[in-house]
């Protein structure tokens, strides 16, 4: 279970341009929960999992992980329990290095890295059964660097990395946000696959509506670092896109947009 | 014949020094200024070491343990002061000045007509008569080529990966659970290690220490690493490492050429700057043909 508890944090405290990101800011996630978080720019999204992944530090308040406060724990700490795939595909991947070369630290995460071979050769044919599972076609392309795969296959390929060491969360930023539309479907599919058969508890940040609601038993809206909107269960079955929409836009109009 | 036999051995033992730039440069993306400096405190050390009548091949490990604790302290300097990459080289480069002179005790220290790695009883042992004259060129063949299988073993083993990983995309090592500054620390401390390592060589095969031979040789490795890896992209059967290696030949190549059409050995800097703007300029025209073809 993930509790943060009176979150508050500031950017630039103490100059002219001081902005309070989270005034207060409380949230539950319970542990096989799939949240999708909605909300306009600026809202605090992207900040919330920065603040939950250790990225961006928090002024007061604490972060919960069954139980335990991770607040002020390095990022790199926390990582370990965590998976996490970003919005940029060159995020999630070593560019320079081969499918197969990135699969292999993916699953020595948590391990320690030391002299032993970087490529377990026994292991590859496990590899390629999770590649051919994504249809794509990667599986004939171990040995070849992940640079010069195409956006929506590098996020497949990240997705897997991310999933591949047990992880008690799983935090999706935007992931689809910079693939085609078609590519977008097949990598939120995935990732509904992926969330099911792991059962692991996952936080989405999104800009597509559709998805929201579409996936994930627990649907947040946020607006100016607060949560306006929670549904979970089956109200969360009974929300349609118009509706959210229809909120949606009414915030925007407040801030202008 | 000899003009030859010169390029084989500077080219070789800098290739050592290039290896190490391969590593902080293309692999941690790391503008490792230091290597001006610890690449002196190799031959330093290895000089003074020698003039104390040490066994001449123990000054290798020592100067490679004193170029990587060198490499270290200009991590330390940027991962944990936040000092900016190319700022912490200096600092250490400048520091590493006044610590070469106290470690040889003067500017210029020879050591002629003493035992080293090129020129002792095990080496005229092994080594016919006849190719006397070829014993610097067979050393630093084999000293050159062991580092270059090592590191070649290294970077296929989990904690090279991360190396390799670290420079391609850091957040990617943040997300593995690994603290980032430490491996780049461990990257650096190698690339001095084998900068060091060099220098002892190169002092060897000199057979002296001067306080200002280390000046210039982040450019000359630079150029090395350059030209190897640039010449050679479309080489699938050489590795990168070797790529490296011979980079820096066709550098002393070059230089060699250079003032044997008449340039004076003082023109050398100029010459090693004029080359390496040549490199720079060839070696980025190439990546961006690569690019508009994708």
């Amino acid at each position: 279970m993930l509790e943060l508890q009176h979150i508050h944090k500031f950017f630039n405290p103490g100059s002219v341009n001081e902005i309070c990101l989270f005034d207060d800011f409380n949230l539950t996630v319970k542990d096989g929960e799939f949240v999708s978080v909605v909300g306009s720019n600026g809202s605090g999204k992207t900040s919330m999992l920065n603040i939950i992944c250790g990225s961006i530090d928090i002024d007061h308040g604490q972060i919960l992980i069954d139980g335990k406060d991770y607040a002020g724990k390095k990022d790199f700490v926390r990582s370990r329990q965590i998976g996490r795939v970003f919005q940029d595909p060159s995020k999630g991947t070593c560019p320079q290095m081969t499918i197969l070369e990135n699969m292999s630290i993916a699953e020595n995460k948590g391990k320690p890295f030391n002299l032993t071979r970087g490529v377990n050769k026994a292991h590859i044919d496990y590899y390629r059964e999770m590649l051919a599972h994504l249809n794509l076609g990667l599986e004939d392309k171990m040995h070849t660097p992940v640079g010069a795969l195409s956006g929506g296959q590098r996020q497949a390929v990240a997705l897997l990395m991310a999933t591949m060491t047990p992880i008690d969360f799983l935090i999706l930023d935007e992931h689809t946000a910079a693939l085609d539309p078609k590519t977008a479907e097949i990598i939120m599919q995935l990732t509904d696959q992926v969330v099911r058969e792991k059962k692991v508890t996952t936080i989405m940040v999104t800009h597509n509506l559709r998805y929201a609601v579409e996936y994930g038993s627990r649907l947040l809206m946020m607006h100016e670092g607060k949560v306006i909107l929670d549904k979970a269960g089956e109200e969360k079955k009974n929300v349609d896109t118009e509706e959210i929409m229809k909120i949606f836009n009414q915030i925007s109009v407040e801030c202008g947009n | 014949m000899s003009l030859v036999l010169s390029v084989f051995e500077q080219g070789l033992i800098y290739a050592i020094m290039a290896l190490g730039l391969y590593i902080t440069y293309k692999i941690l993306d790391f503008p490792d200024m230091t290597v001006d400096g610890s690449f002196p405190l190799g031959a330093a050390i290895t000089a003074m070491l020698i003039t104390k009548g040490w066994n001449p091949f123990l000054t290798l490990p020592i100067s490679f343990a004193a170029g990587a604790v060198a490499g270290m302290l200009t991590g330390l300097i940027h991962v944990k002061l936040r000092v900016r990459d190319l700022l912490s080289g200096i600092i250490m480069m400048t520091a590493l000045y006044t610590v070469n002179l106290r470690i040889a005790g003067k500017a210029n220290l020879p050591i002629y007509n003493m035992e080293n790695i090129f020129d002792n009883k095990l080496v005229n042992a092994i080594i016919p008569e006849s190719l006397s004259q070829f014993k610097t060129v067979i050393v630093a063949f084999v000293i050159t080529m062991i580092v270059k299988y090592i590191l070649d073993w290294y970077l296929s083993t989990k904690s090279g990966f991360m190396l390799r990983a670290v420079g391609d995309n850091e957040t990617i090592v943040t997300s593995l659970g690994v603290d980032k500054g430490w491996i780049k620390i461990l990257g650096l401390a190698l690339g001095d290690g084998f900068a060091a390592l060099s220098g002892c060589m190169f002092a060897q095969q000199q057979r002296y220490f001067d306080v200002t031979m280390g000046t210039g040789t982040v450019v000359i490795g630079l150029a090395s690493v350059i030209i190897g890896t640039t010449v050679f992209k479309k080489v699938t059967f050489l590795r990168v490492t070797s790529s490296v290696v011979i980079g820096s030949l066709i550098y002393k190549a070059c230089v060699a050429v250079a003032i044997r059409m008449g340039m004076q050995s003082t023109d050398l800097k100029l010459i090693t700057a004029v080359l390496f703007l040549l490199i720079l300029v060839v070696g980025t025209e190439r990546k961006k043909k690569v690019k508009s073809t994708c």
